[in-house]
C-alpha cells in the first residue's frame, strides 16, 4: 500500500470504446456487437501503479491492449503525455511504442523460443540504433537490472524457469526506458513463492526508474500490494476507482464489496468469523449486458432506477475516489 | 472412529532412462477420518496431486508405486483394476481443476451423471438415474435442475460446470471426495460459492474431503488439518490453526509470508530460487538451497517429521523447538 503523490499525467484515456462484431445467422453476417470496453475514462500519473481488477470477461485485458493499439479501439482517445496514440499513423505509433510497453501473462508464449535471451533483448533495442559494443553493455545492464545472473544471455527461453522468463519479459519491456508499462496478469502463472520475488522486483524497478505501471490482474491481494490507485471493472465498465487505501478499507460500490468479501484469506480465524457477500446468480453474458447499471441484476441494493439509468463514475467522498452507483455507501 | 484413508510411506517413482528411477513422492504418511477435511498444500511439482492419483491408480503407465494406502482398511496399492474401478466414482469421488475436459462435450450432462450412477448399480433404470441427477443438481444449488440436466457442457458457465462435476462426484454417495484445485480456474466470486458448497456438503453429508491446492486462503477456511508438501515430501503437517499460527517449517512460513494480504504492509517475503525438479533433488533437506536458515547439517541428512508441540515438522532447525520424534 502506498501514498498517492502530487502528479503529472502520463496516460489519459477518454471515452474509450472497443466493440467486437458478433456474427451469426445463415450467412454469418454481422448481427450486433459486443462492447468489451464501454466508455472508459481515466488517467495514469507519472511513476504510479494503476491497478485494474475484475473477473474474467470484464474487459480488463481488452482495455490494456486497446490503449497500446495492439487491438484497434472503436472510438475514444488515448493520450500518452501530449501525444495522441489513437490518431498516430503507423510510423508515429512505432515511435510511441518505445514509450509504452507490455508484459504478458505467459512468459513462454511471449518469448521467441529460438532466440537467446540476448537476441530477445537486442530486438527491442534495435529501435534505439545503438552501436554493437554499447548494445552488449546495455543487454548486460538489463539482465542485471532484473536480478538475473550475467550468464543468462546465451540461454534459450525453455532453459529458464517461469519466474526467470517473466524477468526477461520485464527486461525487454524496460529496454527502451518507457514511461508506461502495461503488465497484463504478470504473476498469475507463477507459484506464490516466485510471484513474491517478481512483485518485489517490479516495485524496486519503479522506484529506480520512475516508470508508471498499468497493472492488470484478477488477484485483489496482488493488486492491493503493488498499486497506488485501483479501478474495478465489471462487464466493460469501471464501477469504482479510488486510492488503494480507500478502495480496500472503505469500498463504496456493492460489486467491489462483493469481490473483496469473496477472497479467501490465509488466516483460519478470520475465515471462520467473517461473513461473505455472495452475489446472486451468474455473470450476465457480455453480449447482452443488463440495461442501466450492469450490476443491478446481482446487486443487493438494486432499485428500479438502477435498471433504467446508467450511473456515471463520479466523486463521492473525496475528489480522488470515484464510484459509479446510484446507492453507494459502506457495506450494510 | 475408523480411519477413512491412511497412507504409509507412499512412494512414487518414474523411469528416468538408463534403468534409473526418479522419485516423485518420497514416502508420504497421511490420514483422514470420516467427515474430516485434509488440505494438501504445495507448489507445482511438490507431489501434491500425484499422491492422490496414485491411490486411485490414475498415474501414467510405467510409474512405480510402493508403500501402503488404505481406504477403510482396504489396501489400494496393487489392487486389481476391476476392483479399483468399483471404488472410483462410487466410494471415492473426484473433482478436478478443469471441469470442461472432465465432461464429454457431445453428451448431455444429465446423461453423463446418470451413466455414472447406472455403471455402479445396474438395478437402477435410466429414468430413475436421470431423476437422481436432477436431485443432485438441486443439492449443489444449480438453478432449474430439470432443464439443466438435459443441457450440454458448453451451455454451462465455469462455475456451473464445476457444480455439475461435484454433483457427478457425489452421484454414488461417496465417503471420500478428492478435490484437486477445484476452484483454481474460477473467478473469486464463483470460487466463494463453490467453497461454501463444499463446506455445506461436508456438514450435511459427513463425507471426508481431501482438498489439494496451492492457495493457502482456500485451505484456511475449509480444512481441519493441513499437510504442506515440498519436493515430494510432507515438510509440515498439523491442525489448520497450528500450521498457520505455530508454523515451524521455514518453507511454510515463507509461503504464508509470500501471499499478498488484504491488510498487511511492507515488502513480500520472497523465496529465492526455484522448486527442485524430480530428476535433480538437492541432497539432504530438499529446501536447503532456498532456505534462509540453512546450515551445513541441512545438506547432510533428510530431516524426518518431528513433533514440535504443535505441528509435525521435517526440518533440522525448525522455527519452533521440537519435542519428540513422530512415531512411525
Amino acid at each position: 500500500m502506498k501514498d498517492t503523490m502530487p502528479y503529472e499525467t502520463v496516460l489519459s484515456v477518454r471515452n474509450l470504446i472497443k466493440e467486437f462484431p458478433m456474427r451469426g445467422g445463415l450467412l454469418g453476417g454481422e448481427v450486433g456487437a459486443v462492447q468489451a470496453v464501454s466508455d472508459i475514462s481515466f488517467d495514469i500519473r507519472a511513476g504510479e501503479t494503476f491497478g485494474l481488477v475484475g473477473e474474467s470477461g470484464c474487459g480488463k485485458s481488452t482495455l490494456g491492449r486497446s490503449i497500446l493499439r495492439l487491438i484497434e479501439p472503436t472510438s475514444g482517445t488515448v493520450m500518452l503525455g501530449d501525444k495522441d496514440v489513437t490518431a498516430a499513423g503507423s510510423e508515429d505509433l512505432r515511435q510511441l511504442r518505445r514509450e509504452m510497453q507490455i508484459v504478458f501473462q505467459d512468459p513462454m508464449g511471449s518469448l521467441h523460443p529460438k532466440m537467446t535471451v540476448s537476441q530477445i533483448l537486442a530486438e527491442g533495442l534495435r529501435l534505439a540504433n545503438l552501436p554493437r559494443s554499447e548494445l552488449t553493455a546495455q543487454i548486460a545492464r538489463l539482465i542485471d537490472m532484473v536480478r538475473l545472473p550475467a550468464d543468462m544471455v546465451d540461454r534459450y527461453p525453455h532453459e529458464l524457469s517461469g519466474g526467470q522468463r517473466q524477468r526477461i519479459g520485464i527486461a525487454r519491456a524496460l529496454s527502451l526506458n518507457p514511461k508506461l508499462i502495461v503488465l497484463d496478469e504478470p504473476v498469475s502463472a507463477l507459484d506464490v513463492s516466485i510471484q513474491a520475488g517478481v512483485l518485489n522486483l517490479l516495485e524496486e524497478l519503479q522506484s529506480e526508474l520512475g516508470c508508471a505501471y498499468l497493472f492488470i490482474a484478477h488477484d485483489l491481494g496482488v493488486v492491493r500490494h503493488i498499486s497506488h490507485r485501483v479501478a474495478v471493472m465489471y462487464l466493460g465498465r469501471i464501477v469504482e476507482l479510488a486510492p488503494v487505501q480507500d478502495l480496500y478499507a472503505n469500498p463504496q460500490h456493492p460489486y467491489t464489496q462483493t469481490l473483496l468479501s469473496a477472497i479467501p484469506r490465509a488466516d483460519p480465524r478470520l475465515e471462520r468469523e467473517r461473513k461473505r457477500i455472495v452475489p446472486k446468480g451468474d455473470l450476465p453474458s457480455p453480449m447482452d449486458p443488463p440495461p442501466g447499471c450492469r450490476f443491478h441484476t446481482r446487486c443487493p441494493k438494486a432499485t428500479p432506477l438502477c435498471a433504467m439509468e446508467t450511473p456515471p463514475l463520479a466523486a463521492k467522498n473525496s475528489a480522488d475516489a470515484l464510484v459509479a452507483c446510484h446507492h453507494p455507501g459502506p457495506v450494510a | 472412529m475408523n480411519t477413512l484413508l491412511e497412507t504409509k510411506d507412499l512412494r512414487i517413482e518414474f523411469p528416468a532412462g538408463d534403468g534409473k528411477w526418479a522419485e516423485a513422492l518420497c514416502g508420504v504418511d497421511l490420514s483422514l477420518d470420516p467427515g474430516e477435511v485434509l488440505g494438501i498444500v504445495g507448489e507445482s511439482g511438490s507431489g501434491k496431486s500425484i499422491a492422490m492419483m496414485a491411490l486411485l491408480q490414475l498415474l501414467p503407465k510405467g510409474a512405480r508405486v510402493t508403500g501402503s494406502a488404505r481406504f477403510k482398511g482396504k489396501e489400494l496399492i496393487g489392487m486389481a483394476p476391476s476392483r479399483i474401478r468399483q471404488l472410483r466414482g462410487k466410494s471415492i469421488g473426484c473433482v478436478f481443476q478443469d471441469p470442461l475436459s472432465a465432461f464429454n462435450s457431445v453428451l448431455r450432462i444429465g446423461d453423463q451423471i446418470a451413466e455414472a450412477i447406472t455403471l455402479h448399480d445396474r438395478s437402477i433404470s435410466k429414468r430413475a438415474a436421470l431423476k437422481e441427477a436432477e436431485r443432485l443438481f438441486e443439492l449443489v444449488a444449480i438453478p432449474q435442475p430439470a432443464k439443466r440436466v438435459s443441457q450440454y457442457p458448453h451451455e454451462f458457465s465455469g462455475g456451473m460446470r464445476q457444480r455439475a462435476m461435484i454433483a457427478m462426484a457425489l452421484a454414488n454417495r461417496p465417503e471420500l471426495l478428492i478435490a484437486d484445485e477445484p476452484t483454481t480456474a474460477l473467478d473469486v466470486t464463483v470460487q466463494a460459492q463453490i467453497l461454501d458448497l463444499l463446506r455445506d456438503l461436508r456438514k450435511d453429508l459427513g463425507i471426508g474431503l481431501v482438498l489439494i491446492t496451492h492457495d493457502l486462503g482456500v485451505v484456511a477456511g475449509l480444512a481441519d488439518k493441513i499437510a504442506v508438501m515440498y519436493g515430494g515430501r510432507i515438510v509440515e503437517r498439523g491442525t489448520t490453526d497450528d500450521v498457520f499460527y505455530h508454523t515451524a517449517h521455514p518453507y511454510t512460513a515463507g509461503l504464508i509470508g509470500a501471499v499478498p494480504s488484504l491488510d498487511g504492509d511492507g515488502p513480500l517475503q520472497q523465496i529465492d530460487g526455484t522448486p527442485p525438479s524430480i530428476f535433480n533433488r538437492p541432497a539432504g533437506c530438499s529446501f536447503h538451497p532456498r532456505c534462509s536458515y540453512t546450515q551445513p547439517a541441512c545438506q547432510a541428512g533428510v530431516p524426518s517429521l518431528m513433533n514440535t508441540g504443535h505441528t509435525d515438522c521435517a526440518c533440522h532447525f525448525p522455527l519452533v523447538k521440537p519435542r519428540a520424534e513422530v512415531a512411525e
